[in-house]
């Protein structure tokens, strides 16, 4: 019994980092009716900036994750503005082709500037032992750092005037462009969100799991995966979704093997996407 | 005897949204038929049904003599259903040339590319759109497009022939030219199911009428028959304007009858 | 009868079709006329020019945004790996992975493509990852992540650099005849209509679903071929080599940088592209992906139709008051400069499909 609520327990707090990684995908990829390929790399980027600075100038994680939000919401915004507004209307093929592009060269960067070398940041703050179920605390306080940026994602989106903004253009951009709506500055903004989104995940996971360049892809295939169970451009559909693959893989790698968990969240995503060629939950009309 | 169309009980629902309710009608050869029905009656949805864009979730199609009421829409263009649509769908990046010339390779006769050229000039001639034939598709205004989508139907050498609201959005000269053209279809043995808002169009043109309302047949008959019918009137107006109906349908009638 | 003479005259030999040639006839020359650096360089070319060529019937003609070419790749390499292995004859293991990866593609297809835009793109990169993970783990048959060793071709390195170029060749001719025949046949026709208006080509009777197969297939059968080719012609293949995301993005921008749904684009930009990567990228070995990222990123921001999709003709006839609709071939007013550019390769613009 303890094993499985211990499984469970794992499932949860990797999936409370998967919703966090995915929400601003699936943000981008709702409202922007856009598939950002560097999603993955973002989540990398700042996993290596909280990491540095906490190895060489003893930052906490914890504390960096505000400069890495910001630095990559910046960075996040100046593609969106400078490169991807310019395509952003036009097929798929172009704009998965362009951002796919631009992952390609942010990749190399990072790995000439990091090296492929994975780095983990190790706080050895213990463990919450309840009964034979262990919770490690610094992967109980990423769970709850992820869950709260995902919060305030929701809320922001719900409530602020940008916010609202957002989810105008996401329903209708040609009306909202009549309402006024500065449609490319809201893409920027919701794209810089996104990036901020994966950075500061990418900060919370450096504590939990080594980074290392090479996750990229894996990193957004999960994003994929996610967005694909839970519905695009929807923060509780990614949190379902991501807590959702989270559990699916702790119970795969449990009685499987961890090898196997890869293939199987690939292949539960074909499924889905066969059964339902538009997403689970996904809206029809956002292809 | 056979009909060309018999559509059978015919319903379709949405979710909770019924869309048609036991439609029951048949079409014969030759015929000119009219529907009508006020704005969300289920017309078009009618039309998707018996073109194989939708599947009725209760009755049946049987269109000359083959039941056909799963058939996917590629089947009913090749067993001699075309249809134009209310909102126009050309290949934008194809030339007028091309957009009716695949009407009549893949659904029409045409045994070749070539073939189907030679065929889709015939239709373009025959609609007025011959000098515009090598431009693109997405060039037409929109009466011009109306004109595409009917040659691009003709030349899949349909049986049946639905069109769906193709006066919308033309004016009296264009409907003139319009109204002309589909009594010539109609005198190539072409049957044609006209789907209108325009009266003016239906009673000119239609030898029967049948009405949709809530998706449901409410009535079928004679062009005058059918709008004296105090259930078409209140459908179209509600009680209060059924009077001024029956007059004026009257006087449309003169007019054209 | 008056009609006729309106239509356009149908197409018969073109000037592109011998440039062509020649260009092929270059190719295979290489052996004769330079070191085996060029060999190596030409057979490169020929392989990119098959990869591309095939991606264009899915990517090209139908519109379909396909990232899958590195699953078929991969999968050709390791049916022909495995069945050399076995002691099949090399071009029987050649031929043997080209219809089993077309057999699987078919399969594929079938369920695939009821997906649609970003949801197809996902699905065909997902594939990738799926036959990835089961060539990693299912290592009895694949060596797993260690790889699979082919029996090297015996006869010398130049001898062998002959066999793997002309064996390149010949299928980046099949893939070209294949592709002429497509172009003008109905199956083209129908492609491209798909391409344009799927509900709209639904309607005038093309069966969709069957067509777009057949397209997915066509798109696979070729690179099956190639991978075997690759398989045997480098005598290791590893999982991640094999299903590499790099050659899935490579060869639709060499597609896009000739020409979407042309005969002649994919060709023109796959011979582009390895030159380039050749003479520019070997100076800048760290940074090489990240200059493949510029190319891309240059091409579809200031080249989004390719070479081949600037109307040449343009510039004696009237323009067509035509609103340029949104779409992959809406690349006409940025390609001035471009236009100077591709000069030489005006010949091949005629073959475009516009």
């Amino acid at each position: 019994m303890e094993t499985y609520i211990q499984i469970i327990a794992n499932g949860l707090m990797l999936g409370a980092l998967y919703a966090c990684i995915a929400v601003g995908f699936s943000l981008v990829w709702g409202v922007l009716n856009v598939i950002n390929m560097l999603h993955g790399s973002f989540i990398v980027l700042g996993g290596y900036l909280a990491f540095f600075a906490w190895a060489q100038l003893g930052v906490s994680p914890f504390v960096m994750l505000f400069v890495v939000a910001a630095a990559l919401f910046l960075l996040g915004f100046l593609i969106q503005y400078g490169a991807i507004n310019r395509v952003v209307s036009k097929p798929v093929l172009l704009t998965l082709t362009l951002t796919f592009g631009l992952d390609l060269i942010l990749y190399n960067f990072m790995n000439v500037v990091f090296e492929a070398t994975p780095r983990r940041i190790t706080l050895d703050l213990g463990s919450l032992g309840i009964g034979e179920v262990m919770l490690p605390y610094d992967r109980l306080l990423a769970m709850l750092l992820a869950l709260a940026m995902t919060g305030i994602l929701y809320w922001v989106l719900r409530s602020s005037r940008i916010g609202r903004a957002i989810v105008a253009v996401r329903m209708d951009r040609d009306a909202a462009a009549l309402m006024g709506i500065r449609v490319n500055k809201v893409y920027a903004i919701t794209f810089g969100i996104s990036a901020m989104m994966a950075g500061a995940c990418g900060a919370l996971m450096a504590v939990v799991y080594p980074i290392t360049t090479n996750t990229t892809g894996l990193l957004l295939g999960k994003a994929f995966t996610i967005c694909v169970i839970g519905g695009l451009g929807s923060v509780p559909g990614a949190l379902v979704g991501g807590l959702a693959l989270g559990l699916i893989e702790s119970f795969a790698g449990t009685w499987l093997g961890a090898q196997y968990a890869i293939l199987i969240g690939s292949l539960l995503m074909l499924t889905l996407l066969m059964v339902r060629p538009t997403g689970l939950i996904g809206k029809r009309g956002y292809e | 005897m056979s009909h060309l169309l018999e559509v059978r009980n015919l319903s379709k629902s949405f979710g909770g949204l019924q869309a048609t309710k036991d439609v029951s009608f048949t079409l014969e050869e030759g015929e000119i038929v009219g529907l009508i029905g006020p704005n969300g009656a289920g017309k078009t949805t009618l039309v998707n049904l018996i073109t194989g864009v939708l599947s009725p979730s209760a009755g049946s199609i049987v269109f000359r003599g083959r039941d056909v009421s799963r058939q996917r829409p590629w089947q009913a263009a090749r067993s001699g259903l075309a249809r134009t649509f209310q909102i126009v769908q050309p290949f934008p990046q194809m030339t007028v040339l091309e957009n009716v010339a695949a009407g009549a390779l893949f659904a029409g006769a045409a045994s070749s590319r070539a073939q189907a050229e030679r065929e889709a000039m015939e239709h373009l001639e025959f609609v007025g759109l011959a000098d515009q034939a090598l431009r693109p598709a997405t060039a037409l205004t929109l009466p011009s497009r109306k004109r595409l989508e009917l040659a691009k139907s003709l030349a899949m050498k349909p049986k049946l022939l639905l069109l769906d609201e193709v006066n919308a959005g033309l004016n009296t000269a264009e409907i003139d030219k319009a109204l002309a053209l589909m009594r010539t279809i109609a005198a190539r043995g072409i049957t044609i199911l006209l789907i209108e808002h325009l009266m003016k169009v239906v009673t000119s043109l239609s030898t029967r009428v049948l009405v949709l309302h809530h998706g449901e047949l409410i009535s079928q008959g004679a062009p005058q028959a059918v709008l004296e019918d105090p259930k078409v009137v209140e459908a179209y107006l509600g009680s209060k304007f059924a009077a001024r109906l029956a007059a004026q349908a009257q006087e449309t009638g003169v007019e054209h009858v | 009868m008056s009609t006729s003479a309106k239509l356009p005259a149908r197409r018969g030999l073109r000037p592109a079709h011998f440039v062509f040639l020649a260009w092929a006839l270059l190719l295979a020359a290489m052996p004769f006329l330079a070191d085996n650096y060029f060999v190596r360089l030409a057979t490169f070319v020929a392989m990119y020019s098959a990869l591309a060529l095939s991606w264009n019937f899915i990517g090209g003609y139908t519109g379909y945004p396909s990232f899958a070419t590195a699953a078929f790749v991969g999968l050709g390499s390791y049916t022909g790996a495995v069945l050399q292995n076995a002691g099949a004859p090399m071009v029987v293991a050649w031929v043997c992975a080209t219809l089993f990866t077309g057999l699987v593609a078919a399969l594929i297809g079938a369920a695939i493509l009821r997906m649609k835009g970003h949801y197809f793109a996902v699905g065909s990169i997902t594939l990738i990852e799926v036959l990835h993970q089961v060539a990693s783990l299912w290592s009895s048959v694949t060596g797993g992540g260690e790889g699979l060793n082919v029996p090297i071709l015996a006869g010398g390195p130049d001898f062998a650099g002959r066999v793997f170029l002309y064996a390149m060749l010949v299928t980046m001719l099949l893939v070209w005849a294949v592709t002429l025949w497509v172009d003008r046949s109905k199956l083209g026709f129908g492609l491209r209509c798909i391409s344009q208006n799927e509900d709209a080509a639904d309607m005038v009777g093309i069966q969709v679903n069957r067509y777009k197969t057949a397209a997915f297939t066509l798109s696979a059968l070729f690179c099956g071929t190639v991978g075997a080719i690759y398989a045997s012609w480098v005598s290791y293949i590893s999982p991640s080599d094999a299903f590499s995301v790099l050659l899935t993005l490579k060869v639709p921008a060499m597609a896009m940088l000739g020409g979407l749904g042309t005969v002649y684009g994919p060709i023109v930009g796959a011979a582009a592209f390895v030159l380039m990567e050749e003479t520019i990228w070997a100076h800048f070995l760290d940074y090489n992906q990240a200059i493949l990222g510029v190319v891309i990123v240059l091409l579809i921001l200031f080249l989004p139709g390719g070479f081949l999709k600037i109307d040449y003709r343009r510039l004696w006839r009237r323009p067509l008051p035509v609103r340029p609709a949104a779409s992959v071939t809406a690349g006409g007013e940025k390609g001035d400069k471009a236009e100077k550019a591709a000069a030489p390769l005006a010949t091949f613009a005629r073959e475009g499909r516009s």
